[in-house]
């Protein structure tokens, strides 16, 4: 086998040593009766060539070569290149959590920097070293307000991404948290005379996500002041993290439960990403996750180190802030590098693409079909209605080599037949034009003659 | 310094500051095609929402991100350097045709939510891993999406909890070794279960007659690490699922020691009715500083129907699909289908390995743990002579005398030019050096490994206060925690600097 590093003479000499006959003397603590003694029952060794080949077969069944509108939670944004190279590094790649600081500065940097950038991003002032992904940051931030407040229940926005929501419906029902759910209102944002009627004295905190996943960028301000009148944190969702580029940061929360995919992480058919949490200082020691910070060594010199592991299960054991154990480390290093090639400037002009090109696909598309929400503010998502079932319509774009936007009625059966769709940098007039042409004359009551298959 | 280690030579490192000391107005490492559509007026689209100011951003080159980033990656050890022997992390080889397979584009820019139709690719991948990993773990059904090792315990412990609430009781508590990692009390306690203490005996086993008057009607499950922590093999545990079974409870095995076993013993065939595996240990997807993991859970067939949600099944018309229509499942764990990236990788291992050469993957991690066991064995304590399977664990007690402690041992081996093992745990070994060399070492680097730990034993011997302020030759040494922790900077600021 190619990854062993040992001869057969080396493994008798070694066998010889520890004073064993054979291999089998060391496996004698497993009952006889328990120890295997056939082949198990996987593919056979393969040559290098063959896996290669094997998994390009499975690329090529698998949407290579399509142009998407896809988005809800998981973007198709261009990653610069340098990001693979540097993660690459085996010094980034092949290292462990950084336990021992003195051979763990580069990872440790790397998240403080990451903190740091997280933390400007979003207005907040800490961050965490990174977290599974958006969707349990959202649970955990939930989590973590419940401790801060000592309040059992919390009001979740019906916007918030619905597999969000069923992540922290999965770990609620566990922790005796009541969820209350406030819909949306006509202009696709939170409604808000519901979110004041559903918040009790027993509200620990507000969920939202903004953008929200219609892509509508919600009213912090409004929505903080209800919440903080009534006691409660407000908790903000953030999916689409390249909206930060452009869209004011929801600065009057309290934690921010962030997805970082969108900075340079490939779309992975969903995973791994990057969740992190950002919030006030005052609370840092009941966030989950881990903390990298400053501080000097014994001559002085500045370096950085885990901290506050106190917070941790390895510490804590089961009065720990949370279970969790690994944060996302090497995709927050793609973020990391992401947030600074595009900085400061590159940052808010990529932002900038975005919101253009989704200005125009809504436009062009609303000439054929309502585009709903259109009154509020909205990033690079728009959800289009129309007559024909979406899953029709896509499977005729299908034929055409594009993916068209994600029916919602699957999530939202109130919404009947309208489809998210997002634009970002990549998506070009062309493939805009040619999807709003298809659209236009399904919609005029002039599909295509032959009833193809529908994909769902 | 009397001893010279053989293994490593001071080199210099370059110097580099924060990437915001670097940043200067104009500069810039990104270009944007021109716009194919018409501009738009920000402010008229986004009124008050619109952000004007990004704050302390970075503003860079390539060049200076390239060097800023290659710079601090070699002040990190990895595995691509040497031996990297923390005990229960397993840290072997990260095969470089696994991050190639993972990059096709296909499968790199992959949606989750894009149709079946064009998704089988994907869905070949996950149904193929799954098949592998029931038979590896001699298990009926597996669940993909847990994010990682501690999220697949909480997923066990909630196919727990629907399982048993379907018979009727949920019940109350979860048995756990003082040996387990942190994350399974964590777990229990995020689930809503009391944990119980289970005690080991004095051969660091399960102690068999204490789990036999503890179990009752109350208890859930007993979440068992198999190899446990020490590195022993549980040599009771049809006993302890019996004891288990017979009250109507459930063995739930952290399969974060699974390298001792893959090839050689299958859980499912000892009693396991469910368990946690980690792709990034035992199937060598990278850990990358401490993430992404993935944690799958395997199951006996009766806690199938609790399976989060979707599963992956084979349509009439043969294709594949996700299945949500799961009315007893558990709901979701975590948004979309896993870390797929980590199944593509783990998958190209197992294809890279065959079924002749995980086995020899197995007996050569165990076997290397004994030839170090071998090597160090009367030169530093061990707490328990029970045999060890694929790690060893070691305790300070001789290097104690002389004031010098695990920690400081550990500080020590870097000057040597190894990553230390695993220290102060297990907890119930006091100073722990939990050693796990896997497979991936060759004899000449375990020579290396065991004659750097000898001559540290001497030097604690002549000159303990050398020991003491080791590290000598890194870029920094012995950092301040207690100062970290106290006054925490958790982030830079203009001021700051």
């Amino acid at each position: 086998m190619r990854y062993l590093p040992k001869s057969k003479a080396d493994r008798q000499a070694m066998l010889k040593n520890i004073g064993a006959r054979s291999i089998d003397d060391l496996f004698a603590p497993i009952p006889a009766e328990y120890r295997l003694q056939a082949d198990l029952d996987i593919p056979r060794q393969m040559a290098e060539s063959e896996i290669v080949d094997w998994f390009r077969h499975r690329s090529r069944e698998n949407g290579d070569g399509y142009t998407s509108f896809l988005g809800a939670g998981a973007y198709y944004h261009y990653r610069p290149v340098i990001i693979d190279s540097l993660i690459s590094r085996g010094e980034f790649l092949t290292a462990y959590t950084p336990y021992q600081a003195e051979v763990s500065q580069g990872t440790l940097q790397s998240i403080f920097e990451f903190q740091t950038m997280v933390s400007e991003l979003t207005g907040m002032e800490v961050a965490n070293a990174s977290m599974y992904d958006g969707s349990t940051a959202s649970t955990e931030a939930v989590m973590m307000a419940a401790r801060l407040t000592g309040r059992r229940s919390a009001v979740v926005a019906r916007s918030l991404h619905p597999e969000y929501r069923e992540v922290l419906n999965t770990y609620a029902g566990q922790q005796a948290l009541i969820l209350i759910t406030v819909g949306f209102g006509e202009n696709g944002r939170l409604d808000l005379k519901q979110l004041e009627k559903s918040i009790t004295p027993e509200t620990g905190c507000v969920l939202i996500q903004s953008p929200n996943f219609f892509g509508t960028i919600e009213d912090i301000a409004a929505i903080a002041e209800i919440t903080h009148t009534h006691g409660a944190l407000l908790v903000v969702a953030i999916s689409e993290a390249v909206a930060l580029g452009i869209v004011e940061p929801p600065r009057q929360a309290d934690i921010v439960a962030m997805e970082a995919q969108s900075f340079g992480v490939p779309l992975g058919f969903g995973g791994p990403y990057c969740g992190v949490i950002a919030t006030r200082e005052q609370f840092v020691r009941q966030m989950p996750g881990r903390l990298v910070g400053q501080t000097i060594d014994k001559s002085g010199k500045r370096g950085f180190v885990l901290t506050l592991a106190t917070r941790e299960q390895h510490i804590r054991r089961e009065k720990a802030t949370s279970n969790i154990c690994t944060n996302q480390a090497l995709v927050a290093l793609m973020a990391n590098i992401f947030m600074t090639v595009y900085g400061k400037v590159g940052l808010r002009e990529l932002a900038k693409q975005n919101l253009a090109k989704t200005a125009y696909a809504a436009a062009q598309f609303g000439r054929h079909a309502p585009v709903l929400f259109s009154v509020a503010p909205r990033f690079n998502e728009f959800v289009v209605q129309t007559q024909e079932d979406p899953y029709v319509i896509n499977s005729r774009l299908l034929g055409h080599k594009i993916v068209g936007g994600l029916p919602l009625r699957k999530f939202f059966p109130e919404l009947g037949n309208a489809a998210l769709w997002c634009c970002t940098e990549i998506t070009t007039r062309s493939a805009i034009d040619t999807a709003v042409g298809m659209l236009a004359e399904s919609e005029a009551g002039e599909p295509a003659a032959e009833a193809e298959e529908v994909a769902r | 310094m009397k001893h010279m280690t053989r293994k490593a030579t001071r080199h210099i490192s370059q110097n580099e500051g924060l990437i915001f000391e670097k940043s200067s107005s104009g500069k810039a490492a990104w270009k944007l095609p021109p716009l194919d559509v018409p501009e738009v007026d920000t402010a008229k689209l986004l009124g008050s929402s619109e952000r004007k100011d990004l704050g302390n951003m970075p503003e860079v080159s390539e060049i200076e991100i390239i060097r800023h980033f290659t710079r601090l990656s070699t002040w990190n050890y990895a595995i691509d350097l040497g031996m990297y022997p923390l005990g229960s992390c397993t840290m072997k080889y990260n095969p470089r045709v696994n991050e190639v397979v993972t990059r096709l584009d296909g499968l790199a820019n992959g949606h989750p939510y894009q149709p079946e139709k064009i998704s089988q690719g994907a869905l070949r991948i996950l149904k193929t891993l799954s098949e592998c990993l029931i038979e590896i773990t001699g298990m009926d059904a597996i669940t993909l999406q847990p994010a990682a090792g501690a999220q697949g315990e909480l997923t066990g412990l909630l196919l727990v909890r629907g399982y048993l609430q379907s018979k009727g009781n949920p019940r109350e508590k979860i048995l756990i070794p003082d040996s387990a990692h942190g994350t399974n009390p964590a777990t229990a306690a995020t689930v809503g279960y009391a944990v119980e203490n289970l005690k080991s005996n004095d051969r660091g086993m399960v102690d068999v007659a204490a789990l036999a008057s503890q179990m009752n009607e109350d208890v859930a499950a007993l979440m068992l690490t198999n190899p446990n922590t020490l590195g022993i093999f549980e040599q009771e545990i049809h006993r302890i699922a019996e004891i288990l079974h017979a009250k109507g409870g459930l063995l739930y095995m952290d399969g974060a020691n699974m390298n001792a076993l893959v090839g050689k013993a299958r859980p499912g065939d000892f009693g396991v009715d469910l368990m946690h595996l980690n792709l990034h240990k035992t199937f060598s997807t990278p850990h990358g500083g401490g993430g992404p993991g993935s944690g799958p859970v395997a199951v006996k067939q009766m806690l199938e129907p609790f399976l989060p949600k979707p599963v992956v099944i084979t349509k009439a018309d043969g294709t594949l699909g996700f299945d949500y229509n799961r009315p007893l499942s558990v709901g979701r764990v975590r948004a979309f289908y896993g870390n797929f990236g980590m199944f593509t990788r783990a998958l190209a291992y197992i294809l890279a390995n065959g079924p002749d050469g995980l086995r020899q993957t197995t007996e050569d991690a165990v076997l290397n743990a004994n030839y170090i066991r071998k090597g160090l064995e009367g030169v530093y304590d061990l707490p328990y002579s029970t045999p060890s399977m694929h790690e060893v664990v070691f305790s300070d007690k001789i290097q104690a005398k002389k004031g010098v402690r695990t920690m400081d041992l550990a500080k020590r081996l870097i000057d040597y030019g190894f990553h230390p093992y695993t220290t102060a745990f297990p907890l119930i070994v006091p100073g722990a050096l939990m050693i796990e060399p896997t497979e991936s070492e060759p004899k000449e680097e375990l020579d290396l490994f065991i004659e750097a730990m000898r001559s540290i034993a001497e030097e604690v011997e002549e000159d303990p206060q050398m020991v003491l302020n080791a590290p000598h030759n890194t870029r920094v040494s012995r950092l301040d925690e207690v100062a970290a922790a106290r006054k925490p900077v958790l982030r830079w600021k203009p001021t700051s600097s």
